[in-house]
């Protein structure tokens, strides 16, 4: 630890001779770290065979990155953490009013997703407005959902688990089967979807009753993994690896249709240009829809007893079930409810790709929603909000920065980086956060006097 | 018959490499409780560093026998992944020890996540191959067992001795057994904490390279994504043998590996997966403490 911590007496020049010390080492280590995957690139030559390519200049730049990054962070960076530290533990006691903003911050953010695709139309045009409201505004929202359901299992209960993406894949291929088979519409599959994945849920939840934290994780993960495997093999009914195509669209409740040759399509009823906008922005109020739905169901079940018991059951099984809840019925609860909202997101998410196929239910799924909702802050609803859309609305912006080509290149492709990027935003955050964007989580139920618990006191993952 | 003892040899080679990396995740499980989900990756990259090694040599020295290329290869890879593994511990998951137990968990997801992209931006994300390396193959008994096989599971079992020795015989055992019982008390006795822990991820992810190594030797071909399946099968593997014991590791691997190899060759191999994935499910949910594992008593 002595490499780490910052000691008051080694000011001045000795601070200095560390720093330099400190960066000749991270400077070796990333030396040994780099050489062979940055200095060397292995490549097909014309016969096929691998050949290496030098790259001797990008090694030489990481291994410069390293060195300067850890001299100056030892020399400017950690003095300034630990003055920053010490002054704010001392105005640590002082209330802070709570700002308007802050106070209605949830009900202006709503606000602003109401508006946002009519204010997207008026700027940058029908055809335009699509990228904002599809690539940002649908793709983040169906990462809040998914989060947001998620939370109920990992957040609330207390219950870690890795193969939540089964669920979605659960809701996904439901509609997208029924709906191919039986021409059932999205309105009537929707809530069949939920329910189908809540019944797995049950099924899949009732055998690891019994298990704790970690093993808990790797027993969903293996159950994730087995239900992608199935959707892989099962050719007769799922198609396999090529997926499901042509799933139908969904319609305004039957008033007006999305499809394109349909006596009531949309655009034809209100005369207005034909657009695949319109289907998006409709798609768009419905995910928003669904999300606020999940909040409202979480805020309201926080309130009811089978909320409490669930919060119960996080900090301490033991005493809960000494206090006579009824832990099966709870944790199976949670998991139904946790599922049904994973399949509302994924009959939405078969409706809004017109195509399902197992590759898009892999682990890496599981890993970005559940780093969603730990780094969000477990419970914190708006925390979660804002990770997603930081994580997943950041790796999309990336998809956007034509302008690094010009830096680096046209050979440079900045969706390569995306999975890179978001991986280490994952260590980063969790490092410098570890209690996720929104620090505090408060128990709803107290005993006499409402006080905020310190994270170092509760406990997660052991439910 | 002869089909029946065939498969069981190609079962004990696979799970000689299972056997290997689940090492890594017990010793890691065993000392601080935590699943480093980057193992896995960690072995993926020990096979690319066994890759780039190998094409280093090649290139250079024309000619050079075999045994010093697997050697120097085996060696290169199993210095870069400590490397790695330690460089790994120190920035992601070091920091997180206090907290609370999900932290570390996420980090290891993240670093599983960056170690895999990271080969692919730099290595790109083709398949591998390389020329077979070690390619005779003995006909005992009207069985055909390969070089390569022997050459695994000889490895397997002279490290898994090696390995079993410094834990159970050496100070540096005696540091890290004392460490995994209680970490606070190690401490007041004198012992480095956070050094055992460093050495423990280093030798965890030695013997993950030396899979790795062996992996490409024997497939022959390795991808960025190499990491995860590999990686959870070990877990399983890990777990199976009960979590924190050495023997119980590499036993529990042999036992995938079997257990693989066989239902590939007499039920459907599109299913072998789902196989290993419902063991570990089921040996989760009905013997949480493995085969040689110790239970664990819960205290309140």
């Amino acid at each position: 630890m002595a490499t780490t911590t910052y000691s008051k007496e080694s000011a001045g020049g000795s601070l200095t001779a560390r720093a330099l010390r400190e960066g000749f080492f991270a400077g070796l280590v990333a030396f040994g770290l780099f050489i062979l995957f940055v200095g060397l690139e292995t490549t097909q030559n014309i016969r096929n065979e691998l050949v290496l390519n030098q790259r001797w200049g990008l090694l030489a730049i990481f291994v410069a990155v390293a060195a300067a990054g850890r001299f100056l962070g030892v020399l400017y960076v950690q003095p300034w953490l630990a003055a920053r530290k010490t002054a704010k533990a001392a105005v640590a006691d002082k209330d802070v009013p709570e700002t308007f903003l802050a106070r209605n911050f949830s009900k202006l953010a709503i606000l602003a997703l109401v508006l946002m695709p009519p204010v997207a139309v008026a700027l940058f045009g029908v055809q335009g407005s699509l990228k904002w409201v599809d690539n940002f505004g649908i793709q983040i929202l169906i990462y809040v959902m998914l989060a947001w359901g998620l939370n109920i299992v990992v957040g609330l209960a207390g219950l870690l688990d890795l193969g939540y993406v089964a669920f979605y894949a659960v809701g996904a291929y439901s509609y997208a089967l029924l709906s191919q088979h039986f021409g059932f519409s999205f309105w009537i599959l929707l809530p069949l979807a939920g329910i189908l994945a809540a019944f797995w849920g049950m099924i899949l939840g009732f055998p690891v009753l019994r298990l704790k934290g970690d093993y808990l994780a790797i027993v969903t993960l293996a159950f994730g993994e087995i239900i992608r495997l199935v959707l892989i093999n099962w050719t007769e009914v799922t198609k396999g690896t090529f997926g499901i195509s042509g799933i139908p669209k969904a319609s305004v409740f039957g008033i007006w249709s999305f499809d394109v040759g349909a006596a009531n399509n949309f655009a034809k009823v209100f005369e207005l240009p034909m657009s695949s906008a319109y289907y998006k922005i409709f798609l768009f109020y419905v995910i928003l829809a669904l999300a606020l739905l999940t909040a409202y169901v979480t805020i309201r079940l926080r309130r009811m007893p089978i909320g409490r018991a669930w919060e119960a059951l996080r900090e301490d099984e033991i005493a809960c079930r000494s206090l006579g809840i009824n832990t099966v019925t709870t944790k199976l609860t949670a998991f139904a409810t946790g599922a049904m909202f994973g399949g509302f997101a994924g009959s939405f998410f078969a409706v809004r790709q017109g195509f399902v196929s197992p590759e898009s239910f892999v682990f890496l799924e599981s890993a970005i929603i559940l780093a969603i909702v730990v780094l969000g802050g477990m419970g914190s609803l708006v925390g979660i909000a804002v990770a997603a859309t930081v994580m997943v609305g950041g790796t999309e912006l990336l998809r956007e920065m034509t302008f690094l080509k010009a830096i680096f290149g046209p050979d440079f492709t900045p969706e390569l980086y995306r999975m890179l990027i978001f991986g280490l935003a994952m260590v980063v955050v969790m490092v410098w956060k570890p209690r996720g964007f929104v620090g505090s989580r408060e128990p709803t139920a107290f005993l006499h006097e409402r006080k905020a618990v310190s994270g170092s006191f509760t406990k997660e993952g052991h439910g | 018959m002869e089909y029946f003892v065939q498969q069981l040899i190609n079962g004990l080679t696979l799970g000689s490499i299972y056997g290997l990396i689940a090492i890594g995740y017990t010793m890691v499980y065993g000392i601080i409780g935590m699943i480093n989900f980057a193992h896995g990756d960690i072995f993926m990259l020990g096979g690319f560093a066994a890759l780039i090694i190998f094409l280093i040599l090649t290139s250079v020295f024309v000619g050079l026998p075999v045994v010093i290329l697997l050697l120097v290869m085996m060696a290169a890879a199993m210095l870069t992944a400590s490397l790695w593994n330690w460089t790994i511990e120190k920035v992601a998951y070091r920091p997180l020890r206090g907290s609370f137990r999900l932290a570390p968990l996420i980090t290891a997801i993240g670093m599983s996540i960056t170690l895999s992209n990271f080969i692919q931006v730099t290595q790109g994300p083709r398949n591998k191959p390389i020329p077979p390396l070690v390619s005779s193959v003995y006909e005992v008994f009207g069985l055909s067992i390969s070089l390569k096989q022997i050459l695994i599971m000889i490895l397997t079992v002279s490290l898994l001795a090696v390995f079993w020795y410094i834990v159970n015989k050496t100070s540096l055992g005696r540091a890290q057994r004392a460490t995994e019982q209680d970490r606070k008390m190690a401490a007041l006795l004198g012992i480095d904490v956070d050094r055992t822990i460093s050495i423990t991820f280093i030798m965890g992810a030695a013997l993950a390279a030396v899979a790795g190594t062996m992996y490409l030797m024997y497939y022959g071909v390795i991808v960025f994504t190499d990491g995860f399946v590999p990686g959870v099968k070990a877990f399983t593997a890990a777990v199976l043998g009960g979590i924190g014991s050495l023997p119980g590791a590499v036993l529990g691997g042999l036992l995938i590996g079997l257990i693989e190899s066989l239902w590939s060759a007499y039920f459907t191999i599109d299913y072998k997966d789902v196989a290993t994935f419902s063991i570990l499910a089921i040996v989760l949910i009905f013997k949480p403490s493995g085969i040689l594992g110790r239970p664990e008593v819960e205290k309140v």
